[in-house]
């Protein structure tokens, strides 16, 4: 029963968050900028929650995301570019073969890569991340340095927020099912001990490879949205800095947690568009919040702080979902309340 | 004679290499951890002399020192405020405060010096040298000259001095050490404000070759510092020097005989070629994990 | 013949000879105890039956099968499963996620039909709910199913750690130590448990310990390493009273 009970609520959640945005735009209270922002929004969430794959729950720290990204954009794009298909059936191909491009790359990337570890993975994920930006800006095929053109965009920003936030959606299920199953729990213990997980069978080489592949595949998937967001895709956009950035998303949300990725991935991006009016000192402000974040996680003092104050909302919180539950059943709930508070 | 040039070149560009690489593995086998911000030293660095020699009018030689004190009391200060409290916590933790550190100096530059790229005059009045039909600039022997120097003065400083052994055992063994009565702080602060001055030298030899410096002017080289360290060994002083000189070469003779664009391309997929076949570096030390 | 058969083994690093000529023999459903002073190479011996190291002379079979130098992996497969001194378990995961992962190789759902949760996910994952909670049962871990292991107290982890490798349904379990950092009514209790182990699933139990009174309450048999080197072997009252073994451990 809890379960389903949870499941309806996340459903009621994704569709009111959708329906609030669209209702948002097609009222115009949201002002352009922010409009602009919704797609790029998305393709931030993606990418966290797939980085959050390799980083969060396989343990490995690898700066390559972009490259993926990259690979994916230009393979799908370049699909969508030449081929003369319905949008309907030609945008989902050009994602899955964006994905799967990527994917591919992963593969070819991972076997050698994940035989390193630490920070020599991460070296090693930003060297093949740059070579791929290199290679592709000498390659005239994809545009060069000047950029592929001629990438149909969305026909308007309802549409693209609606097609990247079922791209989203998808996503975020698929890594949560992945991480909840046989599969996921090998690549968590990986993280924990990889030497007590090879003594229990299991393969640790392919489940590194599963965390990455996958985690590249999505990359990918995101590369081909944004490409179809701006109509253009530039090498230098997907340079070792993306990589970082993705990686602050995800450890600023916390490693492991998709919420986190999710929530984080949505404030850096509206972060700069907030900032607007501070203009040079943006960047700045940026990078002493980023230090301030990792100083504060870190501190004892401002962690038994943030403890006392979670302990002191909760019983606020408590009641709030008390009275929720009471509407839904009655009878079952006060017995579940007398247990709880003999167990406090 | 043309391919003696580039080596000569390359020799130039790696001893740059060679210093920065110098300060990342220093740290890192003091702290265990990777500095992002070590090469936006560099550029704090030239930054410094071009403010002292066009702004202050400071001869030559006073500005380089000048350069090298402000970077060395950079280095200290960054790592007391954004590293010093991290020294327990997970090496990704540290990675990303680094990160910010460098954005943090690369913002500032910005804000102080704005986007373009402000020139500035070589420290280096020396006329080239000819030896047969090879030419070599002033810079390019000054620079190699230097980066010589310093190498054989931090290695003797390293293994013939009181602190240079304190810092070696602290790499080893943080908690040993300390046991030892070796103050670990004071250890790990004169590492950082080394590591620094040795940026900040090379940000001097870098304008005096390039002639120019902009906001993200260490960004790309550090990373590239950052490999050569990787490549010799990360933590192993002989080892940044030689991939350093290594990575140098290889870049100016990829940029000379196959392509300009792909050299950077080029440097990283070396890298990757040798971290394969040996997965610490040219001159690194295994370590096996007990079980 | 023997389940275990262990001949000749040795192994050196970098010239020390770490372990040297070492046989013995562990018959199927035996107790058997491996001892010696700290440093005698007891561990070295247990990381390459495990294919953490590999030997550089002789070797080992299990039920015939030659496995010398084989990786973790396919050996945990083939039967053996382990325990470690310096525990090592999932420490951010939960209890009963430990056990799930020495289940893995149990169940057969694919991948894919892990993401799109089709029908044998829902019914794989019942039952390792079940078989994981029936494994903690057996220690008496169930009320701590959903701690994060490492929050379990230290006693308690040896346990988890046990069951964790029982769930790889071995044929062989090694245990490092099992008594280490244990009050002497917790060594009683785990001697209970091993004990139960060993009945319950027909297990063969290879175990280092330097609790005498646990080697000599359960080991039916055991030998004794010193410098790498077999200085006895035989019934366990017997080596215990054994001279050259008492000198090994007290010294002259």
């Amino acid at each position: 029963m809890k379960k389903h009970l949870k499941k309806i609520i996340s459903i009621g959640i994704v569709l009111a968050v959708y329906a609030l945005v669209i209702v948002l735009v097609q009222s115009g209270a949201l002002s352009r900028h922010y409009q602009s922002l919704l797609v790029p929004i998305g393709i931030n969430v993606i990418l966290a929650v797939s980085l959050n794959l390799t980083v969060g729950f396989l343990g490995e720290l690898t700066l390559g995301h972009a490259g993926f990204m990259s690979v994916g954009a230009y393979a799908g794009c370049l699909f969508s570019i030449y081929c003369d298909l319905p949008t309907a059936i030609e945008f989902p191909l050009a994602l899955i073969i964006g994905g799967i491009t990527a994917a591919i790359f992963g593969v070819i990337i991972g076997i050698p890569a994940l035989r390193l570890k630490g920070d020599y993975l991460a070296i090693v994920t930003l060297a093949f991340g740059e070579i791929i930006r290199s290679v592709i800006t000498n390659l005239d095929f994809l545009g060069g340095a000047g950029g592929l053109k001629g990438i149909a965009k969305y026909k308007s920003t309802a549409s693209g927020f609606t097609t990247v936030f079922v791209v989203l959606i998808i996503t975020v299920i698929v890594i949560l099912n992945l991480v909840k199953s046989r599969h996921g729990r090998a690549i968590c213990s990986i993280r924990d001990n990889v030497i007590a997980s090879e003594s229990v069978g299991i393969n640790v080489v392919f489940y590194k490879l599963l965390a990455f592949v996958t985690a590249a595949f999505f990359a990918g998937v995101a590369g081909v949205l944004y490409g179809h967001n701006l109509g253009i895709l530039k090498p230098n956009t997907f340079d070792f800095n993306k990589s970082i950035e993705i990686l602050v998303i995800v450890v600023l949300g916390g490693m492991g947690s998709i919420t986190g990725s999710i929530i984080s991935a949505i404030v850096i991006t509206l972060l700069p568009e907030v900032l607007r009016g501070l203009e040079d000192y943006r960047l700045l402000i940026y990078a002493v919040v980023l230090i301030a974040m990792m100083l504060l996680n870190n501190n004892p003092k401002f962690n038994t702080f943030k403890e006392n104050i979670k302990a002191k909302l909760r019983p606020g919180k408590k009641s709030a979902a008390e009275n929720a539950s009471v509407d839904i059943n009655a009878t079952a709930n006060v017995s579940e309340n007398a247990a709880e508070k003999e167990a406090e | 004679m043309e391919f003696i040039e580039q080596l000569i070149n390359g020799l130039n560009l790696g001893s740059i290499y060679a210093l920065m690489a110098l300060g990342y593995t220093m740290v890192y086998g003091i702290a265990k951890m990777l500095n992002f911000a070590h090469g936006d030293i560099i550029m704090v660095g030239a930054y410094t002399l071009s403010v002292a020699m066009a702004t202050l009018k400071f001869p030559p030689a006073l500005a380089i020192i000048v350069s090298m004190a402000v970077c060395s009391l950079l280095g200290i200060v960054v790592e007391k405020i954004a590293y010093k409290p991290l020294r327990n916590a997970s090496p990704l933790t540290v990675l990303i405060t680094a990160i910010g550190v460098s954005y943090f100096l690369q913002s500032l530059a910005l804000l102080i010096f704005g986007s373009n790229q402000r020139k500035v005059d070589s420290v280096i009045k020396m006329a080239p040298i000819k030896l047969g039909g090879i030419e070599l600039t002033g810079e390019s022997a000054v620079t190699i000259g230097v980066t010589v120097i310093i190498m054989v003065c931090l290695t003797l400083f390293i293994n013939k001095t009181k602190t240079g052994r304190a810092m070696l055992a602290v790499s080893e063994d943080k908690g040993a050490a300390q046991l030892m009565g070796v103050n670990v702080n004071k250890t790990i602060s004169i590492t950082f404000a080394i590591g620094s001055a040795l940026a900040a030298v090379a940000g001097v030899l870098f304008t005096s070759s390039y002639g120019f410096v902009g906001p993200y002017t260490g960004s790309l080289p550090g990373i590239k510092a950052f490999v050569a360290a990787v490549l010799g060994g990360i933590g192993s002083v002989p080892g940044a020097m030689l991939g350093g000189i290594l990575l140098g070469i290889i870049e100016s003779l990829s940029k000379a005989y196959i392509s300009t664009q792909l050299a950077d391309a080029i440097v990283f997929g070396v890298l990757i070629v040798v971290l394969l076949v040996k997965p610490t570096g040219l001159l690194g030390k295994k370590r096996m994990e007990k079980v | 013949m023997a389940l275990l058969e262990v001949k000749n083994l040795g192994i050196t690093f970098g010239g020390l000879r770490a372990v040297d000529d070492f046989s013995f023999n562990v018959e199927k459903g035996q107790l058997y105890g491996l001892i010696g002073p700290n440093g005698a190479g007891k561990t070295t011996v247990f990381n390459m039956l495990t294919g953490v190291y590999k030997p550089t002379a002789g070797g080992f079979t299990l039920d015939g099968e030659n496995l010398t130098g084989r990786p973790p992996i396919e050996i945990n497969r083939k039967g053996i499963a382990r325990t470690f001194q310096n525990i090592r378990l999932f420490k951010d995961m939960s209890v009963i996620d430990n056990v799930k992962v020495g289940l893995h190789n149990g169940k057969n759902y694919t991948i894919a039909e892990g993401i799109f949760r089709l029908p044998r996910f829902f019914k794989e994952e019942k039952e390792l709910d079940q078989r994981a909670m029936e494994l903690l049962g057996v220690f008496g871990l169930e009320g701590e199913r959903d701690v994060l292991a490492s929050n379990l107290p230290y006693g308690k982890q040896r346990k988890l750690e046990i069951a964790r490798a029982l769930a790889t349904n071995p044929k062989l379990l090694l245990l490092d130590e099992p008594a280490a950092g244990m009050n002497p009514n917790e060594t009683a209790e785990l001697m209970d448990t091993i004990r139960f182990v060993r009945d319950k699933f027909d297990m063969t139990i290879l175990l280092i310990e330097h609790d005498m009174k646990l080697v000599s309450g359960i080991c039916e048999e055991v030998s004794v390493l010193n410098f790498g080197q077999e200085l006895a072997h035989g019934v366990t009252t017997e080596v215990l009273n054994d001279p050259k073994v008492i000198t090994a451990y007290l010294g002259e």
